[in-house]
């Protein structure tokens, strides 16, 4: 049988846990009420059946739960034992004890359960994130697009008028830093989680696709409201942001899998790139391994396709879904002005401001509400390779979505506005770049403090982008973190930047496409050579929010708490009445 | 420009070898490599799918050229490697988020060759094939390959 040893018998003394093994959901958790959630303990090592104990407030979980707990005696990829309840539910709200034991292993962890208000304060709910949105991208944008004189900004960003804020902690289950996948998670399920993984705690198997669930915004939509649901996206559908809305997996990469939990949920307006993952592998571009048709599902169970902007407008009432690129849209920066990237492939690709009064039109036919994500995917797609200008642009396409949002709250005042990001990048605004400074050197021209100035970006065009982002005197700005690569103090007219590749020993060198650039300077890198780009910071976000129910939203709060002010909002699990 | 730190491709031998359905002996056929360009490729494109033209149609089977970057293996002992268009600044063999341009080319080696800086443009000949195959040991999906295949840098 089992034997003790010392250290095991100290540490016991001491009354650490011995061996302690791990509960999922993890200590602290926010579980919404009468929401499902997959219970998971994993002990250290292997256990016997009838030594193993599992208690919520000290009453047999099994009893708590109305399931039984299945034993798993080894796990795969292990020598240790688990215990597993797919899809239990608590109901009542209020602090929950949790302790798990097997021999001389033992672990307790806090649940909070919580109910949400009888009625709903909001009907409809539009969330806005924009990928990697810090502080600096705004700055940026509302600086390029509204100018300013004298020191004060001569216009607004449309987000700059929501007015309740908080400040967002990103950080994931297992690191202070954190990524697309686990954040969006974070705000769409109220459950933080690892670098990675969406609508799961990341168990320790090798499977991406049993770790134990949280339900996310779309299951508890379905579950409980019969609102309609819009995803709008200028990234793969399959992309970590929108995958989050619908998805449950610990590899954001299975991205064949997540398109079908996509559907599976039927979204009335999803609308994005991605298709590659849409489409039967024998058809040329198609990145699935197998044969399954999802556009063609689609149609049969009623979609509308819209596969460029022109179909869009034109697309019949009823579900729409609109794949508008194999992969990534282009950067409003190439879709708008500089037609790079793959714009000539794809040359009518819907802007996120026209998708967004797309969906709104739509989802507002429903009666009962809706709830709608809208992302600005390619903020941080051009944050990682510092190609500045495509993420100040791209910030100032989000901001103008946010204002076709904030004209129809105009008439439709029971709609909660969220605009957030999911983490930050390590950029920041500087100054100016001034070309008829004197001297060679670039960073001769670099305008700091009083020297900066402003920049002289024009405004002809009579939308809220510059003429061009290739102005004499421009925004000047700078990663903190950065691979091997050339600075050229340039905006890359020529197509998006690709600062760095990959050399025979696997590390990232600088690009040599850009050395001949006149001014170009080689700066030696400060992150791990296994580093492609620039990469995240783990600096906060700021949310801000308006409308019913954004009074919630105040001070410094987890990016899992933000998904119990869209739950209070909508009302998803009303306090039982007596 | 070679490299100056050359690593063998050793492990490409062997495994070509088992692959008989893609380096069958026919090797290239009696005739001058056609020149074929990534926009030959592909006479459309759309979120449907992309539409193979009749150039790279018409030249199924016969020995072409095509100049482009190797893109970082999937592994040192790979039997295969990605050609594109552009140096990749993503690996997607090593990053989640990054994924392949819808234009690659797989090319099968003949025989072993030593590694190129993915920074350089590289030439490479050999038998076209198109259409969907999976590679057995690794799953890498291809649309158009080269097989029976060598390169030189540019």
């Amino acid at each position: 049988m089992r034997t003790l040893c010392l250290s095991a018998i100290l540490l016991s003394s001491l009354a650490i846990p011995a061996g302690a093994a791990t509960i999922y959901p993890l200590d602290r958790a926010t579980i919404m009420a009468g929401s499902p959630f997959d219970l998971k303990v994993e002990f250290d090592a292997q256990v016997a059946p009838q030594d193993v104990s599992v208690t919520i407030d000290g009453q047999p979980a099994a009893k708590m739960l109305g399931k039984e707990l299945s034993f798993v005696a080894t796990e795969p990829g292990t020598t240790a034992s688990a215990v597993l309840a797919r899809a239990v539910t608590l109901g009542k709200p209020g602090h929950h004890s949790v302790t798990a034991t097997a021999g001389n292993e033992t672990k307790t962890v806090a649940w909070d359960v919580y109910a949400t208000p009888a009625k709903p304060k909001a009907k409809n709910v539009i969330f806005f994130l924009g990928d990697g949105l810090s502080v600096s991208f705004r700055t940026a944008a509302r600086i390029m697009s509204r100018g300013m004189t004298e020191g004060k900004a001569d216009g607004r960003l449309a987000m700059d008028d929501l007015d309740h804020m908080a400040f967002i902690g990103t950080s994931s289950t297992g690191a202070i830093a954190t990524d697309s996948a686990n954040t969006m998670s974070a705000y769409m399920t109220g459950h933080k989680s690892a670098v990675n993984a969406l609508g799961v705690y990341a168990d320790r198997t090798p499977d991406s696709l049993d770790d134990p669930r949280v339900e996310n915004i779309a299951e508890a939509l379905r579950r409980t409201t019969k609102k309609s649901l819009g995803v709008v996206v200028t990234s793969e559908l399959e992309d970590a942001t929108p995958a989050a809305v619908f998805a449950h997996t610990r590899k954001r990469a299975d991205k064949a899998v997540i398109a079908e939990q996509i559907m599976a949920l039927k979204p009335e307006v999803i609308l994005g790139g991605g298709s590659a993952y849409y489409l039967p592998q024998n058809v040329p571009g198609s990145k699935r391994k197998d044969s399954k048709d999802l556009v063609g599902d689609a149609k049969a169970a009623g979609y509308a396709l819209a596969t460029n902007a022109a179909e869009m407008r034109k697309a019949p009432r009823g579900k729409l879904l609109g794949l508008f690129h194999t992969g990534n849209m282009d950067y409003a920066l190439d879709r708008l002005q500089l037609k790079k990237g793959t714009v000539s492939k794809f040359p009518d690709q819907p802007g996120l401001v026209e998708m967004t009064k797309v969906a709104l039109d739509r989802l507002s036919q429903n009666k009962d509400g809706f709830f709608l994500m809208v992302e600005g995917s390619c903020i941080d797609k051009a944050a990682h390779p510092m190609d500045w200008e495509r993420a100040i642009v791209d910030t100032i396409e989000f901001d103008d979505a946010i204002a076709a949002a904030r004209d129809f709250v105009k008439t439709h005042p029971d709609t909660l506005i969220v605009v957030t990001g999911d983490h930050t990048h390590a950029a920041s605004l500087i100054g100016t770049i001034d070309d008829n400074k004197p001297g060679t050197e670039m960073r001769e021209k670099v305008g700091t403090y009083a020297a900066a100035g402003f920049p002289n970006y024009t405004h002809t065009n009579g939308s809220h982008y510059p003429d061009t982002v290739d102005v004499s005197r421009r925004l000047a700005m700078f990663a903190a973190d950065f691979p091997d690569y050339y600075e050229t103090f340039r905006p890359k007219m020529d197509g998006p930047f690709e600062p760095a590749v990959q050399n025979e020993k696997k590390q990232y060198v600088a690009n040599e496409a850009y050395k001949d650039i006149p001014g170009a300077v080689l700066r030696h890198g400060n992150i791990p050579r296994n580093e492609d780009t620039a990469v995240h910071s783990v600096d906060d976000v700021v949310l801000q929010a308006a409308g019913p129910g954004a009074e919630e939203f105040k001070g410094y709060m987890e990016e899992s708490d933000v998904y119990r002010v869209l739950a209070d909002a909508m009302a998803l699990a009303p306090t039982r009445r007596q | 420009m070679m490299p100056s730190r050359r690593h063998l491709l050793g492990a490409f031998a062997l495994p070509a070898l088992l692959a008989p359905a893609l380096l069958a002996p026919t090797g290239p056929r009696a005739r001058a490599a056609t020149l074929l360009s990534f926009n030959d490729l592909y006479s459309g494109v759309s979120p449907l799918g992309l539409i193979f033209s009749a150039k790279l149609q018409g030249e199924r089977g016969h020995s072409v050229t095509m100049r482009g970057f190797m893109a970082p293996p999937l592994k040192a002992e790979a039997r295969f490697f990605v050609l594109t268009e552009k140096p990749m600044a993503l690996c997607p063999f090593c990053s989640s988020d990054a994924d392949w341009p819808d234009n690659i080319v797989v090319v099968y080696l003949s025989r072993p060759q030593t590694f190129v800086q993915y920074n350089a443009p590289i030439t490479v000949t050999g038998t076209l094939e198109v259409g969907s195959w999976r590679d057995p040991d690794t799953e890498f999906l291809s649309l158009v390959r080269l097989v029976g295949a060598s390169f030189h840098a540019v």
